[in-house]
């Protein structure tokens, strides 16, 4: 991918901003943004940042009409460049059930074959390859050793990857197509590795090729808000169908949608332990009748009562917020409105199900709205609907969008306006965004440059704008987790944090020094970048303080 | 200018050679005469994020409700299979907290159960916040405890005086002092070294206000930081460390202490501990990487233990009743540990008094009541070990909590 872009292009882009107070007055929310400068603004904010030739393709369009067409991504075709680098990212598309089935948690062993001979003993390399062949594949460059790998035939190829020492078939993995990472998980017995290489890939694919790049920041936006872990217990079979199922359809619909969506998704029910969560005398009743199998083995070994976890950050993160006017009360009355939310096969193919004898069927009253006793499924759902039509969700909602496309701290006249159209249209989000891009706020002196940009953020728009041809992009994910923030691997619910001083520590800023001067000299694995002109002045660009900024 | 062109600190080898290498601070100390290096008291605080059940750590094993409100997830008292390990004949350590029993044989680890914040929310967030910035229910507080609590700086102050071991900088270490967040000490280092004089000076022309302190404070503790690394590391012998990030964390800042580079607050944090379901499976193993770690940490310190103590804390504490899910949920107070090998401390008993687990003894009639504010704690530290007496200051609001001394130290 020629790059013709010249340094003058890239210190454009990280360009003498004028304004670097991070916070900026009130005041300079009502100064406008020169013309000039809203195209870049905008691809730093409706966007991971400019491509080259970006800016000039908004002005050619006009500035309206290319935000409009983020708006509305379903209109704008796909990149066939992402679409070819999607298409080898198998898992994406399969349900939670086919998931289970072709990636278990646990392999079966792959040594334990029938019949009675005892597996042979592991080959080493020496039994495998020549020297010279060996010499080859311990000090070639990646590209060599990748290339001498697909040039053994399937059988070969596994039992030299079994005999690799890890540090050498790492990053070997990391590197070569999904075909051989595939390959090569299975025979290692760790398929279910293959999802969230697919996933991860896929995230950063996205944010470098989709044209419809509104919509990726949305997904990133709300999957932060709606977290979950990859790594606790089975989680990590469901979080691509959860971010494909749950919150893509929705960053630009109702958010009451989403709201139901995580809600019911797997994913959800299981990170925050709410499939398990049951009331303790109707599931005694059941375990008593049944002898706790039948129903449901997995819950009756585990659920004996009640589980406050989904309950209380439902209220807190994801709709009223923290200070939205609930009591300790309300959350012990939201647990029980959930209780039977639960899930058949939690460990394998989970699916939601509500187990009406597990309810708890007396009356709740939550933030001052009864529920009457005597039903079941319809308590939960009454209840985000009452989460979700809430003032406070309005304002929680519209002031932590503000805070991701505006400001650390947005004038809260923005954050009303926004609260006013979510409450006005039921929670568009299409809509409360539209308000957000039509404030003046969002075009002014106090949003220009006002945010740090996150790692992710950093590490995209520094790849865009070396215009970089990526093949692999596990070598980015590291480079992410490196400045602080592992994709998909946010323990806690709260997700991570939008605020400039989250990311402004000397480890995470050293790690984006580091990155910016490998990416300029090539020494990314997977991602090819041709500079014309001097590298290390386009890694000293990107590693500028300017360049952290969006 | 004047310095030295060999300057050695203590016999720590540390050396850096010739004046061009020599950051800022060093040339300062040339100048003053003063060691950079002299030996600093150091206040190491640890955060156990999640919420820590305090109950299964330190067991009330006197106490029958204690049992009948866990009936799953209870550890047997002292003597029975599995049983926890005894104290002072009411409160036992949880079995894998074993490697902290010598410590406290040895009067070097000192308990106050039943601490926690006044404040009463149950948000991990808020929680965690409150208890970082040291002003529960306020959230306006932009700075951190332990930052308020550094010392003066007396020159030379070294870019080291505060460290955090991790990729980001918590809460607990924000503010007005420099703190450098360190996410190992080996990759400490730009991969790139042609480029450095550029970017330093990048960065220490920015006029972003987000970014210059964490510039400047980068290269200064870089130069240094590369000039204790040219020394492979090992512990002491009887030093093993857990291989665990939290224990890695301890082991490096054991390390920097050891170096003399000026240390005097530190940072670690351990996360893990919402069990909300399957505590039985799930505590133990975060409770042996706290208890290794923390033991190795102490071991390894050597004859710098004496100027170092150590405090645990976790946001709140977990309901006395076990939920439906063989796990607990969100709740009030807590334990903290104070750790030291300073012959001022008392060690080796229970701090704080202890609210009982009846009904109408519980706060909200569920959880573990609070009747030591974690500031007293905290204060008491800060005053009797750094030697910072502006309480008010560093935990404004908390009036009084001078008088409020537990006696942790003598």
């Amino acid at each position: 991918m020629k790059n013709s872009l010249a340094f003058s292009r890239l210190w454009l882009l990280a360009a003498p901003a004028l304004l670097l107070t991070g916070a900026g007055s009130d005041n300079a929310f009502t100064r406008k943004l020169a013309k000039d400068r809203k195209p870049e603004h905008t691809l730093n904010r409706l966007a991971f940042g400019a491509r080259p030739g970006d800016v000039e393709h908004v002005q050619k369009i006009g500035l309206d009409k290319w935000i409009d067409g983020q708006l509305h991504p379903e209109r704008i075709p796909a990149n066939p460049l992402l679409v070819d680098r999607l298409k080898p990212l198998a898992t994406l598309s399969l349900t939670l059930a086919e998931v289970a089935e072709q990636y278990p948690l646990k392999a079966a062993a792959p040594k334990a074959k029938k019949g009675s001979a005892a597996a042979p003993p592991a080959k080493t390399l020496r039994d495998l390859l020549t020297l010279d062949e060996i010499r080859q594949l311990r000090q070639g460059k990646p590209e060599e050793q990748l290339d001498f790998l697909e040039s053994l035939d399937k059988e070969k190829r596994i039992a030299v990857l079994n005999a690799l020492p890890l540090g050498l078939r790492r990053p070997l993995l990391a590197g070569g197509s999904p075909e051989l990472r595939r390959e090569a998980l299975a025979a290692l017995g760790r398929p279910a590795a293959m999802l969230t290489a697919d996933l991860v890939e896929a995230k950063i694919y996205r944010a470098l090729y989709s044209d419809r790049q509104l919509e990726e920041v949305l997904v990133d936006f709300w999957f932060n808000h709606f977290n979950v872990y990859l790594n606790k217990g089975p989680e990590r079979l469901m979080v691509a169908a959860y971010e494909r199922d749950a919150i893509r359809p929705y960053v630009l619909g109702k958010f009451s949608d989403m709201l139901v969506a995580t809600a019911k998704h797997p994913a959800m029910l299981y990170y925050l332990d709410n499939w398990q969560s049951v009331d303790p005398k109707a599931m005694e009743a059941v375990v008593k009748r049944r002898g706790g199998a039948g129903f449901n083995k997995p819950l009756a070994k585990k659920a004996r009562g009640l589980n406050e976890n989904y309950a209380r950050e439902l209220m807190e993160l994801h709709t009223v917020g923290v200070d939205g006017g609930y009591t300790q009360e309300d959350v012990i009355a939201v647990a029980r409105s959930f209780t039977g939310w639960t899930l058949l096969n939690p460990r394998g193919g989970a699916s939601y199900i509500f187990a009406g004898r597990l309810h708890d069927k007396t009356e709740k009253t939550v933030l001052g709205n009864k529920i009457a006793a005597g039903r079941g499924e319809a308590d939960g759902i009454e209840v985000l609907a009452i989460l979700a039509r809430h003032p406070s969700t309005a304002r929680f909602i519209s002031r932590k969008l503000a805070r991701r496309f505006v400001a650390d701290q947005p004038p809260q006249a923005l954050v009303d306006r926004m609260a006013a159209t979510f409450t006005k249209t039921q929670g568009d989000l299409r809509e409360v965004l539209k308000t957000m891009i039509g404030s003046p706020e969002f075009f002014s002196e106090g949003a220009h440059r006002a945010k740090l940009k996150s790692p992710f953020e950093l590490v995209i728009s520094a790849t865009r704008a070396l215009n970089a041809n990526v093949t692999s992009a596990l070598a980015l994910a590291a480079r992410v987790e490196a400045l602080g923030q592992p994709l998909y691997r946010k323990e806690e619910p709260t997700g991570y944090y939008d605020t400039a001083d989250e990311w402004t520590n000397t480890a995470g800023l050293l790690a984006r020094l580091n990155f910016a001067t490998a990416l300029a000299a090539n020494q990314v694995q997977g991602a090819q970048v041709e500079i014309a002109g001097n590298a290390a002045k386009s890694g000293l660009a990107l590693a500028s303080p300017e360049f952290q900024r969006r | 200018m004047t310095i030295n062109r060999r300057f050695f600190l203590r016999d720590s080898g540390l050396v850096i050679a010739g004046a061009g290498l020599a950051p800022l601070w060093l040339a300062r100390a040339a100048e003053t005469g003063s060691g950079g290096g002299a030996r600093r008291k150091v206040l190491v605080a640890l955060f156990q994020r999640g919420a820590m059940d305090g109950l299964n750590a330190v067991i009330p094993f006197n106490d029958k409700r204690y049992y009948s409100m866990r009936p799953s997830i209870a550890i047997p008292a002292p003597g029975k299979p599995g049983g926890a390990l005894d104290l002072d004949g009411r409160f036992a350590l949880h079995p894998s907290l074993a490697p902290l029993k010598t410590l406290w044989d040895r009067k070097q680890l000192a308990i106050v159960h039943a601490a926690g914040s006044p404040d009463a929310t149950r948000s991990h967030f808020d929680a965690q916040d409150y208890m970082e910035s040291g002003t529960p229910g306020r959230k306006s507080t932009r700075d951190g405890w332990l930052n308020r609590s550094l010392p003066p700086s007396i020159a030379p102050s070294t870019p080291l005086r505060a460290i955090a071991m991790g990729s980001r900088l918590p809460r607990t270490m924000r503010g007005a002092n420099s703190a450098v967040a360190i996410g190992s000490i080996r990759d400490f280092k730009l991969d790139e070294k042609q480029s450095k004089g550029a970017l330093e000076a990048m960065y220490s022309g920015t006029r972003d206000v987000d970014l210059a302190a964490p510039g400047r404070d980068t290269f200064e503790a870089m130069k240094l930081i590369e000039a204790i690394d040219r020394k492979p590391y090992s512990p002491v012998s009887g030093a093993s460390y857990p291989s665990s990030k939290f224990g890695q964390s301890l082991q490096q800042i054991a390390q920097l202490i050891k170096a003399d580079v000026g240390v005097e607050v530190a940072f670690a944090e351990i996360g893990g501990w919402d069990t909300h379901t399957a505590e039985a499976q799930r505590l133990p193993n975060l409770l042996s990487d706290l208890g290794g770690s923390l033991a190795a940490f102490c071991a390894d310190l050597g004859d710098r233990f004496e100027d170092v103590t150590v405090v645990t804390m976790s946001e709140f504490g977990r309901t006395a009743h076990e939920n439906g899910n063989g796990g607990t949920d969100h709740g009030h107070a807590n334990v903290m540990l104070v750790a030291g090998g300073s012959a001022a401390l008392k060690g080796g008993r229970m701090h704080g008094a202890w609210p009982g687990l009846e009904r109408e003894q519980l706060y909200e009639g569920r959880d573990l009541a609070v009747t030591t504010d974690f500031r007293a704690v905290l204060g008491e530290l800060i005053s009797g070990h750094l030697g910072v007496t502006e309480l008010d200051r560093i935990f404004p609001g908390a009036e009084g909590l001078a008088a409020k001394r537990l006696g942790l130290l003598a």
